[in-house]
């Protein structure tokens, strides 16, 4: 699946609310099985042409991937912080084929895969981040290698160069085998939690110590998408994560944010072709997005610095005595 | 110039790496997924295949026919089979690669049931070596008859 592709889906698990949803925009959990006594798709597509399909549920919460590089992966997807629900889920559905499809499993390796790396539990958990404090403050890469050390990996999407596009980060399990499932959520979920913390901390000591720069990328963004008249999809969503963050903030009305979430999606180059019956150039395309994005934002106020919430400063006694 | 470039970053091993694709190039490679897990197959892939060439395993899958080149060409597996064709290079990636070299995960329950069945097949052998040894003959008999049964069930749940 492709980011477009994952983007370009207006599951419910978009406008679902979650918890952390702020900062956790997804958490997904996949399990890879195949079916005993079959070569892997990948091989027996060599041999004879097979089929390949998506099959999802109406909510876009879950889907089966057949025939791609396995016999079957059922993912699970939902709002914010809930990889063990939507492990559960996941779960669920393995349980119910199993008693159909006698999956192929070794008492010691556990479910056998087609690539080394997923055999085991063949369980993939992973949360997507947005993490625009961390980036301002320059702080990222200090993270993404505690992470790594303790044998998760992050990966953000990347631009041209070096900046995030979109201050999006995926963190996922990076092993498979010798660990159980329920553990190894539990060890993405401590993690996370960690980094959200840590998001947070970034974003009170910009709003504290440089709140120049905190201001000026905001009126940037808001600026930019109002009245540009082309942007590329790159531009679009490092500009949007910016929205992003001041909604957060509070500068923008709290009622804004899914127009602003929707936009991340209708933004991106596949969406944006299929809005539109014509066959777009580059130049067409970044022309159609900046109006697009321009029409959504028309009934946007301006950001109001004076809303944002600042964590109260602690001092001594907050509680004032009372004379009896 | 392919302009639809997809650009990954990971850190592996507090090392840095970054990819840099085209779209073309993206799909040849199978790194079709940037937010998905295609990048640390694709890396661990490479590796994988020198791993497997280095060990004295098997070159073909006598199962499904598949050889270490295609393992190198493509860093995946052709079918179950291949996991104890490849066992002796295989083990040793995998053990470089994962937390352990044992599944302690779910277990299906068609696997759950065989197990409990050979669970149940070592106590009879075990009360039945006793059985003889305390010249227990009708005991014996009883669990000879029992392990018989067992044994056709276990054939059944294989
Ligand atoms: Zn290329
Ligand atoms: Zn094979």
């Amino acid at each position: 699946m492709k980011f477009q592709n994952l983007m370009a889906s207006t599951g419910e698990w978009l406008r679902g609310e979650g918890p952390h949803h702020q900062i956790v925009v997804s958490s997904r959990v996949r399990l890879a099985r195949n079916v005993r006594n079959r070569a892997f798709p990948g091989w027996e597509h060599a041999a004879k042409s097979v089929g390949s399909a998506i099959v999802m549920n109406r909510k876009q919460t879950l889907s089966v991937m057949i025939n791609e590089e396995d016999h079957l992966r059922m993912q699970s997807i939902r709002s914010g912080l809930q990889l063990r629900q939507a492990f559960k889920l996941v779960d669920k559905v393995d349980s119910a084929l199993e008693a159909k499809l006698d999956f192929a499993y070794d008492a010691k390796l556990g479910y056998l895969t087609a690539c080394p790396t997923n055999v085991g539990t063949g369980m993939r958990a992973s949360a997507m981040l947005h993490l625009p404090g961390l980036v301002l403050s320059e702080l990222i890469n200090q993270v993404i290698q505690a992470v790594n050390k303790i044998g998760l990996a992050v990966r953000g999407l990347y631009g041209e160069g070096t900046e995030a596009m979109g201050n999006l980060f995926q963190i996922s399990n990076q092993t498979t085998l010798g660990e159980k499932e329920d553990e190894i959520i539990a060890r993405l979920n401590k993690v996370i939690e960690t980094i959200i913390e840590k998001e947070q901390d970034a974003r009170q000591v910009l709003i504290q110590k440089r709140p120049n720069t905190l201001w000026d990328q905001i009126g940037r963004a808001y600026g930019l998408l109002t009245y540009a008249h082309a942007m590329t999809s790159k531009e679009a969503l490092n500009l949007l994560s910016v929205m992003k963050l001041g909604i957060d903030l509070g500068a923008f009305p709290e009622e804004k944010r899914l127009g602003i979430d929707q936009l991340f999606i209708e933004t991106q180059p596949a969406h944006l072709q299929k809005s539109t019956q014509q066959k777009l150039n580059a130049e067409e395309r970044d022309h159609f997005r900046a109006q697009i994005i321009r029409e959504r934002l028309k009934s946007l106020p301006k950001p109001d610095i004076s809303k944002v919430a600042r964590e109260p400063e602690v001092t001594g006694n907050s509680e004032p005595e009372k004379n009896e | 110039m392919n302009d639809a470039a997809v650009f990954l970053t990971q850190i592996v091993d507090g090392k840095m790496q970054k990819v840099n694709l085209c779209e073309g190039c993206s799909k040849e490679k199978g790194v079709q997924d940037p937010t998905g897990f295609a990048l640390a197959d694709l890396l661990l892939g490479i590796g994988a295949a020198e791993e497997i060439e280095k060990s004295g395993s098997s070159t073909r899958c006598p199962v499904c026919g598949f050889t270490q080149a295609d393992f190198k060409k493509t860093g995946r597996l052709g079918c179950s089979s291949c996991y104890v064709a490849f066992a002796d290079g295989l083990n040793s990636l995998l053990k470089a690669m994962h937390k352990g070299t044992s599944h302690v995960g779910k277990l299906p329950a068609r696997a759950q049931k065989t197990l409990a069945l050979s669970d149940r097949m070592k106590t009879l052998t075990e009360n039945l070596r006793q059985a003889v040894q305390e010249e227990n003959y009708e005991t014996a008999a009883a669990l000879r008859d029992e392990i018989r049964q067992l044994e056709s069930q276990l054939t059944e749940s294989k």
